[in-house]
């Protein structure tokens, strides 16, 4: 007797206790209970209760029908209406939540990523808004959120949620979420790459409430405006994802009516039990086998290094492990870093996408999977770490998720999608700010980052510039619409860039070029933020080659529009013409690798860039003839370089194919392979090293030894598990140093003593 | 029986082997690494990836700095077939890209009818009976 009020006593102090913490807690940071987990969350005794009552699978199919087209619904408002050019180009989506939070139907349209990524904040609001007396969760209320701590890409997305109830019961959420571009960080667009804090990031929220009754309250939202370069914008796009927000609760409350809460709440719940099953099932029929890959990041966006994305991909049974051991630790102070909860997301999107598209886009096809990363990574960053450049490295995660996925796909006997090459990766576009041609102040991005190439797949070539890696549908925009409301134009465009293909059996699907110049405004500037111009930011597959890389290119000191009025035929509608040519006289050219800060650009001036192409599959020789003169005739591929790469014989003027020449050719570069390759430990003895290159800064694990990671130095390797902060010195104060002690050998050279030696 | 397991390499569950799919050469122990018996090469990037702008004039041309990325390529010692491309960090060792549970794959095929040509997946239908069709 004694015992059992001795233990009821414990049990009341502990919940005293816990009481107690709560009420006193003085900051709710980011709950890593939430935001370390992304499975479905366990069932509920409501939702057992309704899955017991309602069983008819066809009227949960039903359901599930209405819900998707709510979903569409939603979507088709969104881009209609929202006014970031994201929204325009489908970079957003929509989506609805069970009760407990989890995302389970998202538009078939959009940035799956997005929806996905929600079920953290809307978890955050459940634990601690709900019972919170000075906030609650009221019909009619809705939520704002950016912040990637508490479950998001970058901060640039911004995403309102809505809860839904049913006679002061909430049944389940329903959330929108854009890519706005412009958030007040200290550069404009809403991606700054020279972020080295988050603080430097702009604004970030997270959930909580701006909307009630359905209307959004006006001094949060003046508030929100005053932190943004675009208050029309952020007005503007919260209207339209709350009214998006209010027609998906609209069309679940049609089938309350029709078919009562419970239905609902058991599709939700059935939908995502059956995709959690059906995603162990697909799992089992690969096979069994660890599959390693790894891509290489070249730039921080400030500085070039040698950033190393590492994936051991391990299946076995019904179980696939990510494991990222060997991946680059964070760098503390710059942009690249990836919260884990993106990094999942985007692994999530390949499977969605490339993978499994046939099944519902929700977060349980990615529930089974198992993640190993290493807080303090650069896929598993600190909350300290800036994150606002995080599609550097997420984007690196889709792609070694990619590469690895496919050497474990071919074998299996039913396949849903193709078997295909690494994507384009990198948002190859212009970000852009300033004042625009109606005085207005603008920041945000051309809609082109979703035109990247396609990977090849195994029985046919890759599409050029058809959709970006985070989204199946999105559009590259018009641009002769955004002219209208931006003070540039893109002189070239759409147009394919000859010779950047990714050769293979197959070839990837190429990417085109992009030259803009700032015509109508004096207060106007560019920036590029991708990696991949001193190496490519992918791999080919079985025997295929990745694309090469990518410049940015510049003209300044020409006024191009002056030199199109005087002069027309001197301009050129191609990077090589201009570059190489070099057709305005007194006119600056140069290169760059494509992180460019905001520049300040000047009335005329080029900035030149080219979307990327997808990895090639297969051996080139194995080529089909034909699909070569194809890629010449259609201006893909110089005759020449067709030659060298694909070994075909064919006349330069007709381009007649030469079968039997061919034939033969690509025999003898077959002979010359076997000689010009050595066995395999030859080879690792000629040109395996011990260490990483002296010279460059590496970030990573070296030859397969996870246990530690070099960080910057031969000199400085760590223990993998602990790696702790890395900052990185400013590369003008870099710059600086290097010419001072250029200046100093100069004067000792000279004899000229330094003018002011005290120290 | 055999797996086909990528383009041109399968096992044979019988030997136990990687197998060369297009000229049958036995590449080595299923339970190792195929790159071991494939010849390897290290290639210029500059081969692959043109500079389409001038390198005496330009850094950044479009073509890989060979300084930061080493390409190495495996082709079959026997057919001089181009098995695998990798893109790596110059000194670095190639991967053991696949290493399989041979034993589980015994298993799970043994439940399976063998395969000659690779499954490629459905097929997208375009359906041309709406919207612009010239």
């Amino acid at each position: 007797m004694n015992n059992q009020v001795n233990a009821e006593t414990e049990l009341q102090d502990q919940e005293l206790i816990q009481k107690f913490l709560k009420d006193t807690t003085l900051f709710l940071g980011p709950d890593p209970e939430i935001m370390r987990d992304h499975s479905i969350m366990p069932r509920t005794e409501k939702e057992e209760e309704c899955m017991g009552k309602y069983t008819d699978l066809n009227q949960i199919s039903s359901i599930r029908d209405r819900l998707q087209s709510a979903c569409e619904e939603g979507f088709e408002m969104v881009e209609q209406m929202g006014a970031a050019p994201g929204a325009k180009w489908g970079d957003i989506i929509t989506g609805i939540y069970s009760a407990s939070g989890d995302l389970t139907i998202g538009s078939a349209g959009g940035v799956l990523i997005f929806s996905a990524l929600v079920h953290h904040p809307i978890k955050f609001i459940i634990k601690n808004w709900i019972e919170e007396k000075t906030v609650g969760v009221r019909e009619g209320d809705g939520f704002i959120h950016n912040d990637s701590r508490y479950g998001n890409v970058h901060n640039t997305d911004q995403s309102m949620i809505l809860p839904v109830f049913h006679e002061g019961k909430l049944i389940c959420w329903v959330a929108s979420t854009v890519h706005e571009g412009e958030n007040g960080a200290i550069e404009p667009g809403g991606m700054p790459s020279m972020a080295e804090t988050s603080f430097d990031e702009g604004l970030k929220m997270s959930p909580f409430k701006v909307v009630e009754n359905y209307e959004i309250k006006k001094d949060i939202l003046t508030f929100l405006q005053n932190s943004v370069r675009e208050p029309k914008l952020q007005y503007e796009d919260m209207k339209v994802k709350l009214f998006a927000c209010m027609r998906l609760e609209k069309r679940i409350k049609e089938v309350f009516e029709t078919d009562g809460p419970d239905a609902l709440t058991a599709c939700l719940r059935y939908t995502n039990e059956s995709v959690v099953t059906e995603v162990r099932r697909r799992i089992s029929e690969w096979p069994d086998m660890t599959v390693r890959t790894h891509v290489i990041m070249d730039s921080t966006l400030r500085e070039n290094a040698l950033i190393k994305m590492n994936l051991t991909l391990k299946k076995k049974g019904d179980r696939l492990i990510f494991d990222f051991a060997g991946t680059s630790p964070e760098i503390t102070n710059r942009a690249i870093n990836t919260q884990l909860p993106g990094m999942k997301g985007m692994v999530g999107q390949a499977f969605m996408n490339h993978i499994w598209p046939d099944l519902p886009r929700g977060q349980a096809g990615l529930s089974p999977v198992e993640f190993e990363t290493v807080p303090g990574t650069i896929v598993d960053c600190s909350y300290a770490a800036p994150n606002s450049q995080s599609l550097m490295s997420i984007f690196q995660s889709f792609t070694v998720a990619q590469h690895a996925t496919a050497k474990m796909l071919y074998s299996c006997p039913e396949k849903y999608t193709r078997v295909l090459a690494p994507w384009h990766n990198m948002i190859n576009t212009f970000i852009w700010g300033g004042v625009n041609q109606h005085g207005e102040t603008l920041g945000n991005l051309c809609a082109d980052l979703n035109g990247m190439g396609g990977g090849a797949r195994m029985d046919r070539d890759g599409e050029h510039a058809l959709s970006p890696i985070f989204a199946t549908m999105a559009d590259i925009g018009e641009q002769e619409m955004n002219e209208e409301e931006v003070p540039f134009l893109q002189l070239v465009s759409k147009k394919m860039t000859m010779n950047t293909q990714a050769p293979g059996k197959y070839r990837g699907g190429m990417g085109y070029t992009q030259i803009a110049a700032t015509k109508d405004s004096d207060q106007w500037g560019f920036m590029t933020t991708c990696v991949g111009s001193k190496t490519p930011s992918i791999q080919g597959l079985f025997g295929g080659y990745a694309a090469g890389t990518i410049p940015l290119c510049k003209i300044s000191d020409v006024d191009v529009y002056d030199v199109l009025l005087k002069e027309p035929e001197r301009f050129k509608h191609s990077i090589p013409e201009l570059m190489n040519e070099e057709p305005f006289e007194n006119a600056c050219y140069s290169t760059h690798h494509l992180g460019l800060g905001f520049d300040i650009s000047k009335r005329g001036e080029l900035y030149m860039i080219s979307q990327g192409s997808g990895g090639g599959y297969g051996d080139p020789l194995e080529r089909d003839p034909s699909l070569v003169i194809m890629d010449i005739e259609e201006s893909l591929i110089s005759a020449d370089w067709a030659k060298k790469l694909y070994k075909v014989v064919f006349d330069d003027e007709t381009l007649a194919v030469d079968e039997e020449a061919t034939k033969q050719l690509r025999a003898d570069y077959r002979e010359q392979r076997k000689k010009q390759g050595v066995p395999y430990a030859e080879f690792v003895k000629a040109h395996v090293k011990d260490t990483p290159p002296e010279n460059i800064p590496f970030y990573g694990s070296w030859n397969g030894e996870n246990d530690s990671v070099y960080c910057g130095s031969v000199n400085d390797k760590r223990d993998a598990q602990s790696p702790g902060p890395i900052y990185m010195t400013h590369p003008k104060d870099v710059r600086i140093s290097e010419l001072e002690a250029e200046l100093e050998a100069v004067r000792k050279q000279a004899g000229i003593p330094s003018q002011d030696t005290r120290k | 029986m055999k797996v086909l397991m990528t383009e041109y390499l399968r096992i044979d569950l019988d030997t136990e082997n990687w197998e060369c799919r297009v000229c049958e050469h036995v590449v080595g122990s299923a339970r190792g690494n195929y790159k071991e018996g494939l010849l390897a090469y290290k290639r210029d990037p500059a081969d692959i990836h043109p500079s389409i702008i001038d390198p005496d004039k330009y850094k950044f041309t479009f073509c890989p700095d060979k300084d930061w990325v080493s390409i190495y390529e495996f082709y079959c010692p026997s057919c001089g077939t181009q098995m695998e491309v990798e893109y790596t960090f110059p000194g670095h060792e190639p991967l053991f890209d696949m290493e399989v549970d041979v034993d589980a794959l015994k298993e799970q095929w043994s439940h399976r009818e063998e395969i000659l040509e690779p499954v490629t997946g459905p097929n997208v239908l375009v359906d041309r009976t709406h919207g612009h069709n010239h």
